[in-house]
């Protein structure tokens, strides 16, 4: 059976997203990607210079094999996210956008009413807008209400690799919404990638825990495969866990 | 509450004691510890941790290398005017000093950024004597708005200014403030800084308040390493750091380490701080404050400044020439505020960073102003 992820009005096999941040160099970087068989990558616009064609980012990402999903990051309110987000659309980028408004600094947490005040604007104008927030199931609803193509919880604070510390309401999002759910930012370790995944998540965003990895490439590799490993399980319908032991061999059919 | 309120409630001498009474079992606590928090300062910066400074740099190393990843960010000074109405001891541009002046005009300002540009610099940090006859606002807001339309970040180093100016300049595009206490001990700072409008402690001390106030984006704080006792002054930095992201959140807190190298105008600081000192100062501040930005600049050397790439430091200065009109003339004997030690070309800066398997980065946010396309 075919699985891919639907977004938008695009198809994709891979549902290991990959940002761009905190890498050596881009050489590096673009290693990773390819070794994660990405298909959404991440680009930050504080970071590229758009109005340089050789821009060392943008250079070594391949347009033909991969969407490259600009995002807002350092953006402090919902006007100058549409701000950026317009910009990366007047330089020739595709009208996607990762939107990321995140007033305070150092936890980099996202502000829920600049976001859906920002979503709003930009999916009126056109942008399928796939907007970072907190695991708060509610603002997700009005998030899917506004027309947003995803959205992407937090599993903990950007770039900290606690794992997904936020699992209940994440929960409860997968229950309530009609969009993909991306599981984004905190997650340390291919388990916690498989864990999202496991739980139904429809893909999952990682940058961290692969960019400052001891070796990146393989670290990508070893989260494609824990992506693909979760989302296997995942189709296969996970049994229940039980309070108490049940035999693998049931005992009943030799009593028969 | 502001930040004097803070300072006033910690007597130097008591904190010295406090630092200097710090334990071996103490330090001991600390190598086991992955959070560390304000508490940690004392013991972080006491005589005793110098024993496992290398076990707690590389603590330090690992944080910085969670939250910044393997980059170092790049930005250069550029210079406007070595007019100055002070007569702080350990500067260059002391109005005292019999020396050619200079400010730049908006045009030969504008030709210096280009040169910048030119270079690959998107960050740039405007610094000058402070002298509202030659540094006033209306040549700040022109200078700002026209070098927006180029650069990502345009940040200040100049005399301080009131909060509404700060705002002025932030709407049309200032994205931060750097300021220098110089020191935190009010004693040493009376002594240091004995005419201009400099002179007033209070009002220096209260600027990353009021840029604060203003919302931009970044307020950059430090002292001038070699005029109080380093320890002390370390501990007062953190607590206006730890004041400035309590109060003004939406604001990056950076922190930069100016060290006095050179003995010039015959001044001779009256502290030393050895390299070691500094590792120390950068490892304690870092450990605390895992988010933090920190700066260090051609001050130091190019062995240091390598040695100390993603140890703590998560931005450089490169190529930087402390002169009004220094990138245009190079070479030519004009007076500099201070002299710099690492004299490498912003290409060789960014070489030996990615030697160091690190990214140099020169842009790190985008100019939202003057975009035509928009």
């Amino acid at each position: 059976m075919k699985d891919t992820l639907k977004i938008a009005d695009r198809e994709f096999n891979s549902r290991l997203f990959i940002g761009t941040g905190k890498f050596s160099s881009p050489a590096v970087m673009q290693a990773a990607v390819e070794a994660a068989e990405s298909e959404i990558v991440t680009v930050a616009l504080r970071r590229v210079d758009l109005d340089n064609p050789n821009d060392q980012i943008l250079e070594h990402l391949d347009p033909n094999k991969v969407l490259i999903l600009p995002n807002t990051s350092g953006a402090r309110d919902h006007t100058e996210a549409v701000r950026l987000a317009k910009l990366a659309a007047a330089s020739g980028l595709p009208k996607w956008i990762k939107l990321e408004v995140t007033p305070e600094p150092r936890f980099l947490l996202p502000d829920p009413v600049e976001t859906l005040k920002a979503a709003e604007i930009l999916v009126k104008d056109g942008f399928n807008v796939m907007p970072y927030i907190n695991a708060d199931p509610i603002l997700a609803k009005r998030l899917e209400e506004v027309g947003c193509v995803t959205v992407m919880p937090l599993g903990s604070p950007i770039g900290s690799n606690q794992g997904i510390k936020t699992l209940e309401n994440i929960k409860i999002i997968l229950d309530l919404v009609n969009i993909p759910v991306v599981v984004d930012a905190g997650l340390g370790k291919p388990s916690d990638a498989a864990l999202a995944m496991e739980l139904g998540a429809s893909a999952v965003l990682v940058n961290t825990a692969i960019a400052t990895a001891g070796n990146p490439t393989e670290m990508a590799k070893a989260f494609k495969l824990a992506v693909i490993a979760g989302r296997c399980a995942y189709l296969s319908k996970i049994p229940e866990t039980k309070d108490f032991a049940e035999a693998s061999s049931p005992l009943s059919g030799l009593l028969r | 509450m502001s930040f004097k309120k803070v300072l006033e409630k910690f007597d130097p001498s008591l904190t010295k004691h406090k630092i200097d009474q710090v334990s071996d079992e103490e330090i001991e606590v600390l190598l086991f510890k992955e959070k560390f928090s304000l508490d940690d300062l004392i013991p972080l910066l006491s005589p005793a941790a110098e024993k496992n400074l290398s076990k707690l740099s590389i603590k330090a190393k690992n944080k910085t290398l969670q939250h910044f990843g393997r980059t170092i960010k790049l930005y250069a000074p550029l210079y406007l005017s070595s007019y100055c109405r002070n007569s702080c001891v350990y500067c260059n541009f002391n109005k005292k000093n019999k020396t050619a002046r200079r400010r730049l005009s908006l045009k030969e300002a504008q030709k210096e950024a280009q040169i910048l540009f030119d270079y690959g610099f998107r960050h740039i940090l405007l610094v000058a004597g402070e002298d509202p006859d030659f540094i006033n606002r209306e040549y700040l807001a022109e200078l700002i708005k026209n070098l927006k339309t180029k650069f990502s970040g345009v940040s200040v180093e100049i005399a301080p200014l009131e909060a509404q100016e700060y705002l002025q300049l932030e709407n049309l595009g200032l994205d931060g403030l750097t300021i220098y206490q110089e020191t935190y001990d009010h004693k040493v700072y009376r002594e240091v800084h004995a005419g201009g409008s400099k002179s007033d402690f209070w009002w220096r001390l209260a600027t990353p308040e009021r840029g604060g106030q203003a919302k931009l984006r970044e307020l950059g704080i430090g002292f001038l390493l070699g005029l109080a006792d380093w320890r002390v002054e370390g501990f007062y930095l953190g607590m206006h750091a730890a004041y400035l992201m309590k109060n003004f959140w939406q604001s990056q807190i950076s922190i930069s380490f100016p060290r006095i190298r050179n003995i010039e105008a015959s001044f001779r600081p009256p502290q030393r701080v050895s390299d070691k000192n500094l590792l120390q100062l950068i490892t304690a501040l870092r450990l605390v404050f895992p988010h933090v930005d920190m700066t260090l600049s051609t001050r130091e050397c190019p062995a240091l400044r390598d040695d100390l790439i993603g140890v703590g430091i998560t931005r450089m200065s490169a190529g930087s020439k402390t002169s009004p009109g220094g990138y245009a003339n190079a070479g030519q004997n004009e007076s500099k505020q201070f002299s710099l030690e690492d004299h490498r070309s912003p290409l060789e800066v960014s070489q030996s960073i990615s030697s160091a398997g690190f990214d140099p980065v020169f842009k790190d946010w985008e100019r939202l102003f003057d975009r035509e396309k928009l």
